[in-house]
């Protein structure tokens, strides 16, 4: 185990296009035990960062508490970020959102802290589509406290001290789809390759995007028996597409077979590519998500992917008809009515 | 049962059932006396339900100006059957028990001791409107046209009251009209009249204004500059959150492109409504949440990490009758200790405590300097009856020079300058660090805030040293909020006497009116009124100049009072409560019997502020 972090930079490493190096978008060395699959996510989320060009300073990051929510540590240095209290997270990033609507946010938290404690403010955000990143690291258990079994965990699921979980799970990409999120999307922190532009996508959505991220628990909860073990991830995914994130003035790269190709267009240009590998599901269709979520977990699948999307959605700010300054960066002259005014009211009180 | 005249000093109390729209027409009746030049203070006694419950307004009208509650009622118009028996009960001897005679009073509700004035308000409105509903309203406009007459209200001045509350409804005026005439003509033709308590017009309002604490909050946020409102509804304080949105949509429009300078999110608990306030705060902009003492104790978790991760926030406590859900629609000083030391923990916190609508709009509008100066959570501890009675109170007014004082703050370019940045480095030595807002700078001054042990860079830390040092600079932070908090007021010069007492809040009303009796009986006593937490040293000096002192405040437990002797090392034995805690605003009788209960052997009858049997309807 290291303790300190290498400033080292590889000869051949190059700036993006925003002008940084991927080592600006890292963050502290972790913590986390070796393995987690929280660190196989925070690497996601600097690739995703670096490869979007997105100047460091322009994200915010958030968390609740737990394992998961100490991983804002770990990458983004350069960001500023708010590690808040256990399951409240939506609320500190609704209010920092509201001050500053020209920033990124991107919120991480874990099944404790999102489908037990935090279940209202979780709830709550969805419905009012916050322009945020929403990533759920989804390990079934409360790691920091040694291994309990959290609100995701599968009926039959077993722990690691053997015993077995006879409560019904809360799917949290269900209750997003029922909760109004307007983009849905479950991935597992093994798989980079769909992790990294599902992140890049959510970034890029004017909404509430959630990600639920299966991410495997190596101390507590990757034992036989275990539901959200690497082994049984492994085993039962279902992947949804394969699936691209092309920036605004992007070339298309990838070309996928025709009739199962679906292009959706965000409003700043940007593409999203899915080469659906199931014909009956429309993913930017509610219902058609809902059901195919649905029927994956009737089949004991784990679907992932890009599950819904609503490229068309209004946010927050959008529907409180918000300044288009920033609400942080308006001064005094602005926001004081001044002496004159209080006379009219003064008069109206007498 | 005839006494001489009295002008301009009574106690009229309406007793109404809740949800009759009688509140609306007992509100005109106290423009017109405040119309009339003639200081006023009503009381909304409501219960906690939409329709059918009892409820009471009560009007203190004191040509000299004390706006704080006074036993003995000398007017009661008593239209709710269902209280009826208590309300006569509540009249003075020789006072007025003015009712509805629709349907005959029955014998055992006869008081011989005082005057049984009843007119037919109800046979009137059914005779002249055919609509239940509004027979309903314009019984109550009746009756106040009735009493108009009764004790030489202006009738003039109620009609121009009526018309100006239907400006933009003026089919409403004349029906309202004939119904103030009803009543008036009714008396005019069938009783003796002025009763020999009445009112005369008068200049003792001066340039004062009429509103509610509430209202004046929600405007003391739009001109602090706050743009980000989180909150929940909770009585008393839902009327903050509206007053904000009301003047906000009138006052905070982008003038080129109707958008708002401002957003407003019904959280859906008090937890996200603090949660969302602060992250505002914590990104830069000005926000704040309105609650009560419910709510207050919901959001001690996150009132512990803005304290710790020193992020500046507003709360505004409208206070009211607890424990737990308590008296909802009663008022109380009793969040005073959980605010001050609110969230597990060693914590401390700023309260500002406007006694009048003034300061409310004053101190709310100062809260927003002094969170982003100290970076820490900031209470205006209001309650339900600053909050949401109407008062009369000085007019508002703004210094437009002044600027708002966002506190130690550093861009990018100061950024630039420092050469090795800690966020929460004390190099002033004040014990207050320099944020950067997020955003600012693309390599310099980020931070994980956090409310986890941190050291002066904001970095996790264990080390025990590190985190002592953190928390022991927090109180040197605390102390210098006492430079910075309104300073208390005095009302000597020099001190007086020996003995004095100290209050805060609504309490000031009553105490005000103690010490005039006091002052007139020839035995004058020094007072204090705190306006803030922490306590400045001179409150310490104050006290320890005086023998005894009396603090009287709106609770059981003498919160203040506990405060005091624990930030102010005074010695608990000289310094004694008096307290009030039956929900209803204290008066100066309840002041003075406990002063006297202090002190037997002296003469108690002499300094009461009546002799009229005490009020017992509530």
């Amino acid at each position: 185990m290291s303790f300190v972090k290498p400033t080292f930079r590889h000869p051949t490493s190059t700036k993006n296009k925003a002008g940084f190096y991927k080592a600006d978008y890292e963050g502290r060395i972790s913590t986390l035990c070796a393995g987690c699959g929280h660190d196989s996510i925070n690497a996601s989320i600097v690739a995703a960062c670096f490869e979007m060009n997105i100047e460091p300073h322009k994200v915010v990051k958030l968390s609740g508490i737990g394992c998961s929510s100490k991983a804002p540590a770990y990458y983004l240095n350069n960001s500023h970020g708010f590690n808040t209290v256990h399951g409240r997270m939506p609320s500190v990033a609704t209010g920092a959102n509201m001050a500053n609507k020209d920033l990124i946010y991107l919120g991480v938290s874990g099944d404790g802290d999102s489908a037990s404690i935090g279940i209202g403010q979780f709830v709550h955000v969805n419905r009012r589509n916050l322009n945020m990143v929403y990533i759920m690291m989804n390990n079934g258990c409360y790691g920091l406290t040694k291994g309990q079994d959290s609100a995701t965990a599968d009926i039959g699921s077993l722990s690691k001290g053997g015993s077995l979980n006879e409560f019904s799970p809360i799917d949290m990409v269900s209750l997003a789809l029922e909760m109004g999120a307007t983009f849905v999307a479950r991935s597992f922190s093994g798989d980079k390759t769909q992790l990294v532009p599902l992140i890049k996508a959510a970034m890029a959505h004017p909404g509430f995007a959630f990600i639920d991220v299966i991410s495997p628990c190596v101390t507590f909860n990757n034992n036989k028996g275990s539901t959200k073990a690497y082994d049984y991830v492994r085993d039962h995914i279902e992947v949804t597409s394969e699936f691209d994130f092309v920036p605004i003035k992007e070339e298309i790269a990838v070309d996928y077979p025709a009739g199962t190709q679906k292009s959706v267009t965000l409003h700043d240009g940007s593409q999203i590519l899915l080469n659906k590998l199931n014909p009956d599901w429309n993913p930017t269709d509610r219902r058609s998500a809902m059901e195919k979520v649905q029927q994956a977990r009737a089949n004991g699948e784990i679907l992932t992917g890009l599950l819904y999307i609503d490229a068309k959605t209004k946010d927050l700010h959008s529907m409180l008809e918000t300044s288009d300054t920033p609400l942080n960066q308006l001064d005094a002259g602005v926001l004081c009515p001044g002496q004159s005014v209080l006379d009219e009211i003064n008069t109206a009180h007498r | 049962m005839s006494e001489k005249i009295r002008v301009n000093d009574m106690v009229v109390r309406f007793a109404n059932v809740n949800g009759t729209g009688s509140s609306s027409a007992n509100e005109v009746f106290s423009k017109a006396v405040f119309r009339m030049g003639i200081p006023v203070s009503p009381k909304n006694i409501f219960p906690s339900n939409i329709q059918g419950l009892p409820t009471w307004y009560e009007v203190r009208i004191s040509g000299q100006g004390y706006l704080g509650r006074r036993d003995g009622i000398d007017i009661l118009v008593g239209v709710n059957p269902e209280s009826m028996r208590n309300d006569i009960a509540s009249v003075r001897q020789g006072g007025y028990f003015v009712y509805d005679s629709t349907r005959r009073l029955h014998d055992d509700m006869i008081r011989e001791d005082i005057h049984m004035i009843g007119i037919p308000m109800m046979q009137l409105s059914i005779d002249n409107y055919e609509i239940p509903r509004l027979q309903q309203l314009f019984k109550n406009i009746i009756y106040i046209g009735a009493l108009a007459v009764l004790i030489d209200l202006d009738l003039d001045v109620v009609k121009s009251i009526i018309s100006e509350q239907f400006e933009k409804k003026p089919k409403l005026i004349p029906p309202n009209f004939k119904a103030l005439d009803l009543g008036a003509n009714w008396v005019r033709e069938n009783l003796d009249y002025p009763l020999d308590v009445r009112l005369e017009h008068s200049t003792a309002t001066g340039d004062k204004i009429m509103m509610d604490g509430n209202a004046a909050t929600g405007l003391g946020a739009v001109y602090g500059g706050a743009t980000v409102l989180a909150w929940y509804p909770i009585t008393p304080s839902t009327s903050v959150a509206k007053s904000f949105e009301t003047f906000a949509k009138k006052y905070r429009k982008d003038p080129h492109t109707g958008k708002n300078n401002f957003a407003i999110i019904q959280a859906e608990d008090e937890l996200a409504a603090f949660g969302m306030a602060m992250g505002a705060n914590w990104n830069g902009a000005r926000g704040f949440t309105a609650t009560s003492g419910a709510g207050i104790s919901l959001m001690n978790e996150f009132i512990g990490l803005a304290y710790f991760a020193e992020v500046p926030m507003v709360v505004v406590d409208v206070q009211r009758g607890g424990p737990s859900t308590g008296m909802p629609t009663r008022t109380q000083q009793s969040d005073i200790l959980p605010c001050a030391y609110a969230s597990h923990g060693d914590t401390k916190h700023v309260l500002l405590i406007p006694a009048n609508p003034t300061e409310c709009f004053e101190f709310t509008a100062l809260a927003f300097d002094l969170a982003d100066q100290l970076q820490t959570v900031v209470f205006l501890m209001s309650d339900l009856d600053l909050g949401m009675n109407i008062h009369m109170t000085d007019p508002l007014t703004w210094d437009n020079n002044r600027q708002y004082n966002r506190g130690k703050v550093l861009n990018q370019e100061e950024l630039e300058a420092v050469e090795d940045y800690g966020r929460f480095k004390d190099v002033d030595g004040d014990g207050i660090g320099y944020r950067v807002i997020p955003g600012t700078h693309p390599s310099k001054g980020a931070i994980l805030s956090r409310g986890t042990s941190h050291d002066p860079y904001g970095r996790y830390t264990e080390d025990g040293v590190v985190h002592a040092g953190e928390i022991d600079r927090l109180i040197r932070k605390f102390n210098t909020a006492k430079g910075l908090v309104p300073r208390p007021e005095y009302y000597q010069e020099e001190n007086r006497s020996n003995e004095a007492i100290i209050f805060y809040g609504t309490t000031t009303y009553a105490a005000l009116e103690v010490m005039d009796i006091l002052t007139n009986d020839g035995q004058p006593i020094d007072a204090l009124r705190l306006k803030a937490f922490p306590f400045q040293e001179e409150v310490k000096s104050f006290i320890d100049s005086h023998s005894t002192v009396y603090v009287i405040e709106q609770n059981r437990d003498a919160q203040c009072r506990s405060l005091l002797i624990l930030e102010l090392g005074i010695d608990p034995a000289k310094i004694k409560s008096i307290l009030n805690y039956d929900g209803m605003p204290i008066t100066a009788d309840a002041i003075l019997r406990q002063l006297n209960r202090y002190h037997p052997g002296t003469n108690s009858s002499a300094n009461t502020v009546d002799n009229h049997q005490k009020s017992h309807a509530l």
